[in-house]
């Protein structure tokens, strides 16, 4: 989001005024888990590496949009160039051209045509998308034993990498986890994941690959269920979701699972790419229609990528957003905050 | 992948197509629309600003040429600037340097390295008969060699031996070495994905490239990515000079607004895209029939060429002259019914034809695949030469016995006969028909009997026909029994509808 994205092609003067002057200014949407307060300050002085990424990102992303706010709204008049050019801002975190322009219009309310101030805008901007993403920050319940995950997701979303963070959180939270290789296609999938279970002590059940996904998720059930395990976490094989067939491989997953335990699986999270744009919707539709998905995880949030397609996301489905990833290690996952998120877009430390 | 964006620009067109003169606030609104189109198609801000600009530049003040509409220019001038974008011809990996040519792909995590690494060897060790090595240089990410290990082995091709310990450097020295002393032609440095943000591992990479360096550096990015993908194509051509970019997960139902953003932006060429998960679904990139499909005219020229590959020439000629005369028969319908197995299916065909995404989900959704195809073979093949011939002779009797010496119902082979009959009497209005774009589609396409070999020219023509042809069609043509974008209510060269009744 700067000149560098402009093509050689010449732009207004007025735009290049606006964003002609940063640098490749990355962003990225980071947050730190301020649902859970006490929980906040024990990274703190556990884990000063995660803390110093996350606020670093933070500054990214601040700079980012807060910059380009600043350019625009600094001691002057709100017309409708100025709005423009907000949307633009909003247009490139990849909210998409309607909740941006909502968003927009909701800046503009009472106060078109008069000058405002660079807070105020970012504080307007803050607050709408917080009210949107607010109510979906939810964490992850763990209510039940054996408690079910299935984890979801196209191709190269990070589904493997979440489940490791995800079982090292919960294992740090003193519960048995059982790991499922239910990646049965990608080369190497389940080797992937063995490592993480070595890493973390967690049993890691799998079957040799190109079995069937859904009987070992059914045998792996039953033998967490004998073995008494806490949590099982089973991973997938990504899969576009425009690929019917593949689509039903995952609500045949689902529907063996359900033989054994109808509320099973218990949670299904679907885990996005911070860097993927419109095409998110239809994942979130399509995956929630196949396999049912509870909640979603949003990957990659490390890069310049901003994730604003969550609040696009959030605007058309009912769906809790329990943790972002924010690096390759198995700390860099955090619990989502719709506060800080929101304030990260807005350029607001 | 650019069904969606395709749907949207002859949508909004479509309304300028039927105006006689174009004023520039008709400009302006297709123009507002183009952009709106374009933002959610993922295309990058500055690149949409840029493309638009561009658009309209040569839109106002251009001669409208006088037997095409308004309307028609605009997609033209789209079409044209879209093309320029995106490049103009495809650019196939160079492998003109002393061997072992190193062949560096680099990206972020999860784009689809790996899987696209192991693609280009299988393809250049068979298309190109290169003696390939692949080495995966990722030790971050867990079992990351492993899988180019049984990647290389599925595809057969070798693998540098994985040295525990090794750094990324350390193992593309051993690739390189390797690769000279045992003789390969092309080493494949598989890279671990990075956040372009990452200055330690950014720094890494050109540390990679210096040591081994690469005859070409391939960006592998994902085309469902959003307005990031100028940012990150443009840090890593910056970092490390790309030579192209690989699109992965083409065969997703993204709009494809990446390709657009970063060609645009590195101006470094789009090389390949791949469109599936097996080894060989890798694809030259054709910017033209892109911007084709973008513009909602359909990969026709795929389309067309792949036919005419796979289908007997002399025997569409044959059909085509019987349809001429109305004698379309059975046996011809058959043999029809089997040339569109040959193409690849109902699916290969519906993917390469224009405005098709959404249906692609009902159809998909009304089980209509091609088992339909092989069922109506199986009832024509039931038959005796001659009923095929003179299917007049059909009685309840001799349907009961062909349903079920096909395995299917007296209504299937009632449907199948109401269809035939359809066509037969449509084959002979477009035989008969003088003038208007029927007649022009049916000449092109050898009167809808299968594909002749096309040439040149024809080709052209029958672009130019399709850009005047679709925007006319309603939207909701396929519904009435047609396919939309080809000037007719049938697929070109198959010469009926293979969906039957619709299912809704």
């Amino acid at each position: 989001m700067s000149d560098a994205d402009r093509p050689q092609d010449e732009k207004t003067p007025f735009f290049k005024r606006i964003f002609g002057r940063k640098d490749e200014a990355p962003a990225e949407p980071k947050e730190e888990p301020k649902q859970e307060e006490p929980e906040q300050e024990k990274p703190e002085q556990d884990r000063p590496g995660w803390l110093r990424r996350l606020s670093r990102g933070l500054a990214r992303s601040s700079q980012a949009i807060g910059t380009s706010l600043a350019d625009i709204f600094t001691k002057r008049r709100l017309d409708a160039d100025m709005l423009q050019d907000l949307e633009d801002v909003l247009i490139r975190a990849d909210l998409g051209v309607a909740a941006a322009e909502r968003i927009k219009e909701e800046v503009a309310r009472g106060r078109y045509d008069k000058d405002v101030g660079v807070d105020e805008v970012k504080n307007v901007l803050a607050t709408e998308v917080e009210r949107v993403l607010a109510p979906l920050a939810k964490p992850l319940e763990i209510t039940s034993r054996p408690f079910v995950i299935l984890v979801i997701g196209v191709n190269g979303s990070g589904k493997t990498t979440t489940i490791g963070k995800l079982a090292s959180r919960l294992t740090d939270e003193g519960k048995r986890v059982v790991l499922v290789a239910g990646d049965t296609f990608r080369a190497a999938a389940i080797e992937q994941l063995q490592i993480w279970g070595k890493r973390l002590g967690c049993e890691v059940i799998a079957r040799e690959s190109g079995t069937d996904a859904a009987g070992l998720g059914y045998d792996a059930l039953q033998s967490a269920r004998e073995s008494g395990a806490d949590v099982l976490i089973m991973d997938t094989a990504g899969r576009l979701q425009n690929r019917t067939e593949l689509m039903a491989e995952l609500e045949k997953i689902v529907r063996v699972m359900k033989k054994l335990d109808p509320a099973a699986p218990h949670a299904v999270l679907l885990v996005l790419d911070a860097t993927v744009g419109q095409n998110a919707l239809a994942q979130v539709e399509i995956f929630g229609r196949s396999a049912g998905v509870t909640g979603l995880v949003m990957t990659k949030l490390d890069g310049t990528a901003r994730g604003g397609i969550l609040v696009a996301i959030a605007e058309k489905f009912d769906l809790p957003i329990h943790f972002i990833g924010v690096g390759e290690s198995a700390e860099d996952l955090q619990p989502f905050d719709a506060r800080d998120f929101a304030r990260a877009i807005a350029g607001l430390e | 992948m650019f069904e969606g964006l395709s749907e949207k620009l002859s949508n909004i067109l479509d309304g300028l197509t039927r105006r006689g003169t174009l004023s520039d606030e008709d400009v302006n609104l297709a123009l507002r629309e183009v952009r709106r189109a374009l933002l959610e198609a993922d295309v990058a801000l500055d690149v949409v600003r840029s493309f638009v600009d561009k658009v309209r530049a040569r839109a106002v003040g251009a001669e409208v040429v006088k037997s095409i509409t308004p309307g028609q220019m605009v997609i033209k001038i789209v079409n044209d600037v879209l093309i320029e974008t995106l490049g103009s011809d495809a650019q196939p990996i160079d492998l003109d340097a002393p061997p072992p040519v190193a062949v560096m792909m680099v990206g972020l995590q999860g784009a689809g390295k790996t899987t696209t690494t192991a693609k280009i060897a299988k393809r250049l060790t068979e298309r190109m008969k290169r003696r390939v090595l692949m080495a995966s240089l990722d030790v971050k990410r867990p079992a990351a060699q492993e899988q180019l290990a049984v990647l290389g082995r599925q595809v057969k091709v070798d693998t540098l031996p994985i040295i525990a310990g090794q750094t990324p450097v350390q193992i593309a020295r051993r690739a390189e070495e390797a690769a000279r002393l045992q003789g390969y032609d092309v080493v494949l440095l598989d890279t671990a994905g990075r956040t372009h943000i990452d200055e330690a591992l950014m720094a890494e990479m050109a540390e990679i490239k210096r040591a081994s360096s690469p005859h070409e550096i391939l960006l592998v990015a994902d085309s469902l990515t959003g307005q990031d993908a100028v940012n990150l194509a443009k840090s890593f051509d910056d970092r490390v000079g790309l030579t192209g970019i690989v699109l992965t997960r083409v065969d997703g139902d993204g709009r494809g607004g990446a390709a657009l953003s970063m060609r645009a932006v590195t101006g470094k060429p789009i090389k390949l895209i791949g469109v599936g998960e097996k080894m060989d679904a890798l694809e030259d990139f054709h910017p033209d029939r892109i911007a084709n499909r973008i513009l909602g005219m359909g990969d026709i020229v795929s389309l067309v060429e792949k036919a005419a590959q796979t289908i007997d020439a002399q025997k569409a000629q044959k059909i085509a002259e019987k349809m001429r005369k109305g004698k379309f028969d059975l046996e011809d319908l058959a043999d029809q019914l089997a040339q569109v197995e040959k193409i690849g299916g109902l699916g290969g065909i519906m993917g390469m034809l224009p405005g098709i995404a959404k249906m692609k989900d009902q159809l998909a959704s009304a089980n209509l695949d091609d088992r339909l195809v092989k069922r109506q073979r199986a009832i024509i093949l039931s038959m005796t030469p001659q009923e095929r011939r003179n299917p007049d002779i059909l009685k309840a009797s001799r349907k009961k016995r062909i349903a079920a010496g096909s395995g299917t119902k007296v209504e299937d082979v009632n449907r199948l006969l109401k269809q035939h009959r359809q066509m037969a009497d449509m084959m002979k209005q477009l035989g008969s028909a003088k003038r208007g774009p029927l007649s022009q589609m049916a000449s092109a396409f050898g009167l809808g009997g299968g594909m002749p070999v096309p040439r040149p020219g024809e080709l052209a023509a029958l672009q130019k026909q399709m850009g005047k042809g679709m925007p006319e069609l309603p939207p909701d043509a396929f519904g009435k029994g047609g396919l939309p974008g080809l000037g007719g209510p049938k697929l070109p060269g198959l010469g009926f509808n293979p969906f039957g009744e619709k299912k809704k």
